[in-house]
This record gives C-alpha cells, sequence and structure tokens, in this order.
C-alpha cells in the first residue's frame, strides 16, 4: 500500500514539490474517508485541517435563509478544500460536505503553518500553490456573481 | 428578404424561458451546423435564431428560443399550426471540414448549448472522422439544464467526454458546481492539433477562449459564436458591425485570432 508521502507527492496540489518538504508535510498527514452526505467541516468551526481530494466530490456550500444549503463549488479528485486554514483568523466560512463517497488526505493546519513559519522556503512553497487556487476561486466567484447566464445577462 | 411562410410541426418546453419549435422546412435548403434563419412573428418582429437541431434531419428545422423580448416571447408562444415567418439559412457556421482529424473541444455556456447541438450531432454522427471529443457545459443552475436527456444519453457513450457544471445548486444536486474554465485545463486532449469551439455568453466565452489558449490551443483554432443586433443578416444594415466586420455575414462563427483584440475593445 502506499505509504502518505508518496499520495503528498503525486498529488496536483504538491506537484514538483521537493522530495525533504514532502517528507516534512507528511508528518501533518492523515487519511480520511467522508460518506456521501458527511461534512468536512461547518461554517463558524476553527480551521483546523485542509485536504488533498483523491476520490470523490465536496460541495462547498452557504446556509441561505428561505433556499437552505446553497452550493456555490464543488471540488473533485486533485483539488483541495480548505484555504481558510491559513488565514487567520482560521475559521471556516462555509460548510463542506462530501456529495459522494470521498477520500483524502487531511493535513493539520496548525502542524503544517508551524512548519511553514520555522522553514520559510516551506511556507513560500506552500503559498505559492496556494495563491493560485485562491486566485482562481476569487475569480470563478466574480464571474458567478455575474450570473451570465441569466436572462439579462 | 421576403420571408416564406413556415408552420410550426412541434412545440417543446426545454425550460420555463426556453423553448424548442420544430418547423416546416421552407428555408434554401441545408444548413451548416452555427448558421441562423431570421423568424418573424408576424405583427412583432423579426429575430436571428441559431439551428438547434440536426444538419442531417430534412423534415422539419429545429430552433430553440429563450423568451427574453417581444419577438422571443412571441415566438416561443407559438403553438402547432401557427405560421412564422422564415428566412435562411444565413452566416458562417462551425469549421466542420477543419475539425476533421483533430480532437474537438466543445464549450457550451447557457443557451450557448442550441447553436452548439447541430455540430454535436455531426460529431457524433460522423464518429471516426474525429479524434476525442470533450463537451464541456455549463449552466445558471440544474433546472437551466438545456436538452437534458440528450447529454444523459450521449454521456452513456463511451466516445466522447462530457462535464456539466451549474453556477449555483441546492442540496439535491449531485453533479459539479463552479465555472467552466477549470474543466478546460483537466480534459484530456491534444492541444498541439486540437480545435475548440465555443458558445455562450460573450464574458464566458472570453474566458473560455484565454483558458484554452493557455492550454495549448492555438488561436486560430479556436472558433467562437459571436451576438450582436442582427437585423437584415446580409452585412446591408450595418446594425451588427462589430470593428471590420458584420457578425450576420462574416460570422456569427469567428476565430479567435480575428476577435481577440475586439473583445477587449469596451466600446463595440
Amino acid at each position: 500500500m502506499e505509504g502518505l508521502e508518496g499520495i503528498i507527492k503525486r498529488h496536483p496540489f504538491f506537484a514538483g514539490l521537493d522530495e525533504a518538504f514532502c517528507a516534512l508535510v507528511a508528518g501533518c498527514a492523515k487519511n480520511v474517508v467522508f460518506q456521501a452526505g458527511e461534512h468536512l467541516f461547518h461554517e463558524g468551526e476553527p480551521a483546523e485541517w485542509f485536504y488533498l481530494l483523491r476520490q470523490g466530490r465536496v460541495a462547498m456550500q452557504v446556509a441561505a435563509p428561505g433556499r437552505g444549503a446553497v452550493t456555490f463549488q464543488t471540488l473533485s479528485e486533485g483539488e483541495i478544500v480548505g484555504v481558510s486554514c491559513l488565514v487567520a483568523p482560521y475559521r471556516w466560512n462555509d460548510d463542506a460536505r462530501a456529495v459522494e463517497l470521498t477520500r483524502a488526505v487531511a493535513m493539520s493546519a496548525q502542524c503544517l503553518r508551524q512548519k511553514c513559519e520555522s522553514d520559510h522556503d516551506l511556507g513560500y512553497e506552500i503559498m505559492k500553490r496556494f495563491t493560485p487556487i485562491l486566485i482562481q476561486r476569487l475569480h470563478a466567484a466574480q464571474l458567478q456573481l455575474l450570473d451570465v447566464y441569466g436572462a439579462s445577462a | 428578404m421576403t420571408p416564406r411562410v413556415a408552420r410550426v410541426l412541434r412545440r417543446r418546453a426545454e425550460t420555463p424561458q426556453v423553448f424548442t419549435l420544430e418547423l416546416e422546412p421552407v428555408g434554401d435548403g441545408p444548413f451548416t451546423p452555427g448558421q441562423f434563419n431570421m423568424l418573424s412573428a408576424f405583427g412583432v418582429g423579426e429575430a436571428p435564431i441559431s439551428f438547434s437541431g440536426d444538419p442531417a434531419e430534412t423534415e422539419r428545422l429545429v430552433h430553440t428560443i429563450r423568451a427574453v423580448g417581444p419577438v422571443s416571447a412571441a415566438l416561443t408562444g407559438l403553438g402547432v399550426g401557427d405560421c412564422v415567418g422564415l428566412r435562411g439559412p444565413f452566416g458562417v457556421g462551425w469549421p466542420m471540414a477543419e475539425a476533421e482529424g483533430r480532437d474537438v473541444i466543445v464549450v457550451a455556456g447557457g443557451l450557448g448549448l442550441a447553436p452548439l447541438r447541430p455540430a454535436l450531432y455531426r460529431l457524433l454522427g460522423e464518429r471516426r472522422r474525429y479524434g476525442r471529443i470533450v463537451l464541456i457545459y455549463g449552466a445558471r443552475s440544474p433546472g437551466d439544464i438545456l436538452f437534458r436527456r440528450e447529454l444523459e444519453d450521449w454521456r452513456r457513450r463511451l466516445d466522447i467526454e462530457i462535464e456539466v457544471t451549474v453556477d449555483h445548486a441546492d442540496s439535491e444536486w449531485r453533479g459539479h458546481v463552479g465555472v467552466v474554465m477549470p474543466f478546460l485545463a483537466r480534459a484530456v486532449f491534444d492541444p498541439a492539433q486540437a480545435i475548440a469551439l465555443v458558445c455562450g455568453p460573450e464574458i464566458m466565452m472570453r474566458f473560455a477562449a484565454a483558458a484554452l489558449r493557455d492550454a495549448g490551443v492555438a488561436e486560430e483554432s479556436i472558433y467562437l459564436s459571436m451576438e450582436r443586433n442582427m437585423k437584415c443578416a446580409i452585412g446591408q444594415c450595418g446594425h451588427c458591425q462589430f470593428g471590420p466586420v458584420f457578425i450576420c455575414r462574416d460570422g456569427p462563427v469567428f476565430s479567435y485570432d480575428r476577435l481577440r483584440r475586439l473583445l477587449t475593445v469596451k466600446e463595440l
């Protein structure tokens, strides 16, 4: 069975990361499984983990009065869930719910933050990986806000 | 310029605002995927409407229309046996001949799936002529997905990759939520020899074309179907002028290398 370090190394988020750094971050990781309908986290809770998705699909949701849980994004194999965990105040801004059976590597956010703090080269590598994802998701949110498929668009 | 009269053979609701009309085939012969007809609702006005049916089908002309203005609302309100005015087909369609032997990436947004459906019929009907076929379709919500049953049927085929994503959904939806661009980065195709057909709201097409270019597809191999205020459909009235081109006569399908600079001109 493949070890965590190998799984991390092969995950697109860590593609090209130095072997030594992979070993370092693997020390913060564990395998997790979520059944369909199970939540990875809820809005308002401390952001203690972030997830490298290996299989399945996760819906990012916000509860809207009168509308229930509204899904604004889904994330699948090869993507990450939980970008809020690296940014103070380290609290989730939304809910994450497994749409189907989902396997992931969960990384302790506190552990990762500490390692990034004590090794800025690692911190820079991690930030280089987080930043494009943040920009892509911000851009996607802008387009969704424009409601381009709406009748008036 | 004089419309012929065609009767409505069938009317089908795709969504609460979008309807498909099947009309008697009274136009000027066969059409190329991506072309359009000018349809008129008598006493109301005329509008350009893309073909949305199978180009191999000769028994009827199929148009899918969203009720957004007086003309389209009147057209979608017609019933079986009612009459519609028809001129066409007009315009330059999708480059089906150029697509032969190549991977074909079809990117549709909202109602943009309708002008692409004839191309998809052609691609799937002559499947051996093409390489990989990828369809990435973005809609507003699960209830706004067009041609749902057909998409489900095509998805069961093993020779086309289909991804459908919506902008927002409730918890019942088990599919993707998000914009189409990330799917372009993940789709399996050979960008060096791929051709892309893109149709949807202009903002979405702009970013989809940029994402395709970033994925390695040449600008001259990315085709967009443009929409402007078309009136005469033969390049005479000037209503649909877009910089140096007339959308009705020179398009509506253009390669991205011809349009890229114009798409960023805010005054156009």
